[in-house]
């Protein structure tokens, strides 16, 4: 099915940020805003809620620390034990490096390949932007047209009288 | 917006706008390649071919063709690993440590100091896995079931701890350092006029789009992964030095060698990224994105970590005196007035008076100094390796054993060789990748540039402060 959005090009982040606020106050759902770089504050005005990322880092992390911990007490203590250097087969201060890193790597990769799923991040040959100039040096935000419901030039009024420098329209093939 | 203190100078000099920040970053990326860099490609691809012949001898005859002997059997090779690993350091310490400390003026350096970390842990990883001998075994080092010998790898050896630290390491930063390049490439993505370009940058960006929900969830990562890195940054320079300190070799066997080593890589890492930066911002017409306030910064970590390992080399001494173990007295009488005494005051010499002429603010502001300097610490950071592991391994407890090492061409040739390396990843790193982080720089620009903007309507009011900076009338 064929998407149509309304584009409001914009070229500043603070006129971008109340713009935001004052657009969606007139009752008017945005798509999405696309910005060359993190706009700050914008979460706040855009309703965007908190990552959970981080818990994803956590449980992965310590998935990590578990497996390592498990893997060196059962080779050393109990499938091969061996004495080394005198020590305890089980010698958990010297397990503690390789359970250290363990638990930074796997919290990492976890966090990042599930970053990576979530926001739907693949090498693909193809990219449909919205604007190229988004990733350039222009904010642009995508407004979705419903046929019949939405209409144009009341939008194209509300965009500009907040500060849209440029106002277009975009059809997405799917 | 954040606030900005009116006596900070700018971070983003002549007045650029997010589009002419675009143009300078992605014009050597699109540009064909010019003269003098493919001179300097040449240069280190000669490197490279010493490398390889270096290590097809080393391969081919042995360790044999090292200059090692029964006294010293580890010398040049752990020298050049610990020396790689520290310069790796500083870029983890600029991305992780300075983003966790809201270091503004990261962002123009990180990009090229994390890829400096990479390659310089791709050329600490070749040292002991061709010491290894048989490096098609090096995947003996991972605990994997089998059928051979003591069935699993010793968790108690720091070596193993190496292996672990080391590769986590590895790919904690190649991991940070592509998520922060993913937005770039989408940039130069939107920009590229061939098929080619196109494709390939389209794959690199991974689809990434930019969107408000996707900015969001990245600088999420990017934290959380900064909050990793830091102490893995730590922990790996701490293994390193335990390499060392669990021995029980006078001079290695002491327990100030973890924050002492990670000091010196930090220290040795900075001047590498002077070095690096001095000559990529001249290069690539860089100079309003690496000014000499970040310059300045980077040799204020100089002068500190400098001292720190200054304050390590006299408390070694100190505490070889006072822990009256004979043996501990007499390695570091022979360090310092020994055989290789010359080692051990180029290190002094290098380290720890250098990096002191950085008091001098004029100093500290001069291209020329800065990079002089950078070069001495790197060289004095080698000796200071060569001085650890060679002195206190050459004199033992037997006289009867005790030995001189002189590195073979081969040594020199792996050694020379990885630099070539180094050189040529990072040439082709330095055309084939944005150098400075675009959308970085793009989210301090308001704040840092020293250029009053003029927004139609200011919505949380700090565009007054802004502008009370002092450095504007110069702009």
């Amino acid at each position: 099915m064929n998407k149509k959005f309304v584009l409001g090009i914009y070229d500043d982040e603070d006129v971008l940020l109340s713009a935001i606020e004052n657009i969606r106050a007139a009752g008017t759902k945005i798509y999405d805003v696309f910005s060359p770089y993190p706009v700050h504050g914008i979460d706040d005005v855009l309703g965007i809620k908190r990552s959970r990322l981080p818990i994803v880092a956590f449980f992965c992390g310590l998935f990590g620390t578990s497996f390592a911990l498990w893997m060196q007490i059962w080779m050393l203590g109990f499938d091969w034990p061996m004495i080394i250097g005198g020590k305890p087969h089980i010698a958990l201060p010297s397990f503690i490096p390789v359970t250290f890193e363990l638990t930074v790597l796997c919290a990492a990769f976890g966090m990042v390949i599930t970053f990576f799923i979530v926001s739907k991040l693949k090498p693909s040959l193809r990219v449909n932007v919205f604007d190229k100039r988004s990733t350039d040096d222009k904010f642009v935000m995508a407004i979705e047209i419903k046929e019949g419901v939405t209409d144009l030039s009341a939008l194209n009024n509300l965009l500009r009288s907040n500060g849209a420098i440029e106002v277009n329209e975009k059809e997405v093939i799917k | 917006m954040q606030h900005v203190s009116p006596i900070r100078e700018p971070l983003v000099t002549g007045g650029k706008t997010y589009h002419d920040i675009t143009n300078d970053v992605c014009r050597q990326v699109e540009a064909k390649p010019n003269a003098r860099w493919a001179a300097a490609l040449a240069v280190s691809l000669v490197g490279l071919a010493i490398f390889i012949y270096s290590c097809y001898r080393t391969l081919w005859y042995g360790i044999g063709e090292w200059g090692l002997n029964k006294t010293v059997g580890w010398a040049w090779d752990i020298t050049n690993f610990v020396w790689w690993v520290g310069i790796g350091h500083a870029g983890t310490l600029i991305s992780a440590i300075l983003l966790l400390f809201r270091q503004k003026w990261r962002t123009s350096i990180n990009r090229a100091a994390e890829a400096m970390t990479i390659f310089a842990v791709i050329c600490a990883a070749m040292f002991p896995v061709l010491h290894m001998g048989r490096p098609w075994l090096a995947y003996w080092v991972l605990p994997l079931p089998n059928t051979f010998g003591s069935l699993w790898v010793n968790f108690n050896s720091p070596l193993l701890w190496d292996v672990f630290a080391i590769s986590t390491y590895f790919s904690v930063s190649l991991v940070f350092w592509y998520i922060g390049l993913i937005p770039d490439f989408a940039t130069i993505r939107d920009r590229a006029t061939g098929p080619i370009a196109r494709r390939a940058y389209s794959v690199l960006s991974f689809g990434w789009t930019g969107s408000a929900k996707a900015w969001s969830r990245y600088e999420t990562v990017s934290l959380i992964l900064a909050g990793l890195a830091t102490p893995l940054v730590l922990s790996v320079h701490t293994i390193v030095s335990f390499d060392f300190a669990t021995s029980v070799i006078p001079g290695w066997h002491t327990t100030i060698f973890p924050p002492y080593f990670v000091a010196g890589a930090i220290f040795s890492g900075f001047a590498m990224v002077l070095t690096l930066m001095i000559i990529t911002r001249k290069t690539f017409h860089l100079e309003h994105y690496i000014t000499l306030e970040h310059v300045e910064s980077m040799n204020k970590v100089i002068i500190l970590t400098g001292s720190i390992v200054g304050i390590a080399y006299t408390t070694e001494f100190f505490i070889a005196w006072y822990s009256g173990v004979e043996y501990e007295q007499y390695a570091f009488i022979n360090r310092a007035f020994g055989p290789y005494w010359w080692a051990y005051w180029s290190m002094m010499t290098c380290n720890v008076i250098t990096p002191q002429l950085f008091w001098f603010r004029k100093i500290r502001r001069s291209l020329t100094a800065t990079f002089i300097i950078s070069i001495f610490v790197n060289i004095g950071m080698w000796f200071e390796r060569f001085v650890i592991i060679v002195t206190s391994l050459h004199r033992d407890y037997l006289p009867s054993s005790w030995a001189m090492f002189s590195p073979t061409m081969i040594d020199i040739g792996v050694y020379v060789g990885t630099i070539g390396l180094f050189f040529t990843l990072f040439f082709l790193f330095a055309k084939f990748f944005p150098v400075v982080n675009m959308a970085e720089v793009k989210a301090i620009l308001k704040s840092s540039s020293g250029v009053k903007h003029h927004p139609h309507k200011t919505m949380h009011g700090t565009e007054k402060e802004l502008n009370t900076n002092p450095h504007h009338s110069n702009e």
